[in-house]
């Protein structure tokens, strides 16, 4: 319980620094925000006004303590570029798809890793796990981006099984949905299926030379319920470390595929915004994807306790 | 134990001759299997098969005749990797010396046919983009700015967070503390995300770029330097320093920080690919350095849209060199893992 407190109270600082670093970063922005509002040749009470009403005058602490406590309330103001919609409809709107296509890459990912790095750990050595080692180590060499525009330029623009660049919602036509973010999907589930598969490769080889493995197989019990029964349980648990280790990468590479593929995520929301200057909105997206990220690492972390009871009392 | 004299290599159930043999014939198709793939008139799909094959079946064949001729099965991938990594840093070192066609400047490339297809013996032997700019010319140039970029970024990490994790993980206490959380509050941010608001405010310039790709390795070579740190300050070598009077400062440069070097450095050689993509990402997004300055981001990106389907080359030919180049880095840095840092060789 102490640790759990611990923990929480570190993710508040943590919370706090990134977000006034998010906030003096953008801050330090060159050009005048109210030039950029207005457009150029207008007088310069105007372009003061401007600033007036943005709040630009203030200390930069005072502003600071402005935004958080409105990010806090749920308001992180208002988009520069017009239409100037608001930051969190802008966010709550494009969330889903980024959600969506993470937890689907990820998926794909692990439905493909398990039986490969099974297929691999059964004959360590031989030539199916080098074939396998060997492609896994060049798939990891395969920028998202890159992987992204060969996955179109065969499955969409080559055979014609997939459609590019449009987005159907999940919670209108949840086989189209899916159909339509398959290409997306693919492109992140690579990068993430690649480390999958060689860390629980080595994992279930490590398992497979323990005694309980041997008794199983003394038994008589077939190779593949070995596999799948035995060994596979105990060998996932680095799985789950490794699941909060690459979100850091699934982030960016959702990011990249959001954007090569035009679709109406987060990633396009802030590579477009970084692109035209809108500081709000990049203020506003990098703030809640890092909270969201912190929250994802640390609910991982407390999943331990619960996971493999030995990992319970290390720290105490 | 009795040996004959003819031995056979260590670990082929073949005699010498056989083995040569054998990788000799290997050699052979392997190398006809790449000029057919390059040059036979098939779709591209078909051409990339073959070629891939060729390279797979010359890279056994040369491992193989190496083997038969001294005697032990050489790492041939880890050969592959230096020379082409070797090659790429001489080119892009003597770029501005050699005959390349034009890279950058459009108007003097007016008169030059736009998205030539690859032909080795032409003028554009990798073919030429939208401008007529050479492609091989833009390659070149883009690995000069990519590995000066990520180079310079991993210099400046792993000095500045080296020295913080150093002295982090031998203070302990306060000090750890603090710089506990500043790291934990720079990994929060994920990487990409973090070089994209960066982005929105640094002029795209290859200084900017490369402090911005620092900042990205600052937290993770802190955490590799600390935890090296706090396992060698408990060793016999560094109480005996202590013991004979050597000040704190004399502890942490003279007995730690060479035992926290090897690990160290195997982490940079990892750590360029991971820029080299991240660099080459930021271009890609439009948020590193800009056309027509050419990076292998920029120009992957000149495929977007239809381009790719009509002139796979704009996008294949800066592919190759990523991939290539990453491929090398990480194959090479995850060697030197297993070599010099037993700890995060697993993953």
């Amino acid at each position: 319980m102490r640790t759990a407190l611990i923990r929480i109270g570190e993710l508040i600082a943590v919370l706090m620094i990134v977000s006034f670093g998010v906030f003096m970063l953008v801050s330090l922005l060159p050009g005048d925000p109210a030039v950029s509002i207005l457009g150029d040749g207008r007088s310069p009470e105007e372009y003061a006004a401007k600033r007036a009403e943005l709040g630009l005058d203030d200390n930069v602490i005072v502003r600071y303590l402005d935004w958080f406590g409105g990010a806090l309330r749920g308001d992180l103001g208002a988009s520069l570029i017009p239409p100037q919609n608001d930051v969190v409809d802008r966010i709550l709107g494009a969330l889903p798809v980024s959600v969506q296509l993470a937890a689907m890459g990820l998926l794909m990912a692990l439905l493909m890793a398990i039986p490969l790095a099974m297929w691999s750990a059964s004959r360590p050595g031989g030539l199916v796990d080098r074939i396998i080692g060997a492609s896994m180590f060049a798939v990891l060499s395969v920028p998202s981006f890159l992987a992204g525009l060969l996955l179109i330029a065969v499955f969409a623009n080559g055979l014609g099984w997939f459609p590019r660049a449009q987005w159907v919602r999940i919670t209108e036509d949840p086989l189209g949905s899916l159909y339509h973010s398959f290409l997306p999907a693919l492109t992140i589930a690579l990068m993430e299926l690649a480390t999958f598969t060689r860390v629980l490769r080595n994992d279930l080889i490590g398992t497979l030379n323990e005694d309980y493995i041997l008794a199983a197989k003394a038994k008589g019990m077939p190779p593949w319920r070995i596999l799948v029964v035995d060994a596979l349980r105990p060998s996932s648990f680095s799985l789950i470390t490794l699941l909060g280790i690459s979100m850091g990468r699934l982030v960016g590479s959702t990011v990249i595929v959001e954007y090569l593929f035009a679709l109406p995520g987060m990633g396009g929301v802030v590579v477009n915004a970084a692109n035209q200057g809108d500081y709000p909105l990049v203020q506003g997206s990098v703030l809640v994807i890092a909270a969201i990220y912190v929250l994802v690492n640390a609910g991982i972390d407390l999943s331990y306790g619960y996971l493999d009871p030995r990992t319970r009392r290390v720290h105490a | 134990m009795f040996m004959p004299r003819k031995q056979t290599p260590e670990g082929s159930s073949l005699t010498r001759t056989q083995l040569g043999a054998v990788g000799a014939g290997l050699l052979i198709a392997g190398l006809a299997l790449l000029v057919v793939g390059w040059s036979a008139p098939l779709v591209l799909f078909a051409k990339a098969v073959l070629v891939l094959a060729g390279v797979v079946t010359t890279s056994q064949g040369l491992s193989r005749v190496v083997w038969a001729v001294r005697g032990r099965r050489p790492d041939i991938l880890v050969w592959l990797c230096s020379a082409w990594l070797v090659l790429l840093i001489t080119v892009a070192l003597l770029a501005p010396l050699l005959p390349l066609g034009e890279h950058v400047d459009v108007a003097s490339a007016l008169t030059a046919p736009t998205y030539q297809t690859p032909e080795l013996l032409s003028e554009h032997p990798l073919g030429t983009n939208n401008y007529g700019l050479d492609l091989l010319a833009r390659s070149v140039y883009g690995a000069r700015t990519s590995l000066v970029i990520s180079l310079l970024a991993v210099a400046i990490g792993t000095v500045v967070g080296g020295s913080i994790g150093v002295v982090a993980g031998y203070f302990r206490a306060g000090v750890d503390s603090v710089v506990g959380i500043f790291t934990n509050a720079l990994l929060a941010v994920p990487p990409l995300i973090l070089l994209i608001a960066l982005g929105t405010v640094l002029d795209p310039k290859i200084r900017n770029i490369a402090l911005a790709l620092a900042l990205i390795t600052i937290p993770s070579m802190i955490r590799l330097a600390r935890a090296n740190t706090i396992a060698f300050a408990q060793r016999e070598f560094v109480l005996a320093a202590r013991a004979m009077g050597a000040t704190r400062l004399r502890v942490m440069v003279r007995e730690l920080t060479p035992n926290v070097m090897l690990p160290v450095f195997s982490m940079m050689i990892v750590m360029i690919s991971v820029l080299i993509v991240a660099e080459a990402s930021l271009s890609f997004l439009g948020l590193g350095i800009q056309a027509p300055e050419p990076t292998w981001g920029n120009m992957i990106s000149e495929g977007e849209g239809g381009t790719m389907q009509d002139f796979p080359h704009v996008v294949l030919v800066p592919g190759t060199f990523l991939f290539l180049t990453v491929f090398s880095f990480n194959l090479l840095g995850e060697k030197a893992q297993k070599r010099w840092d037993a700890r995060s060789a697993k993953i």
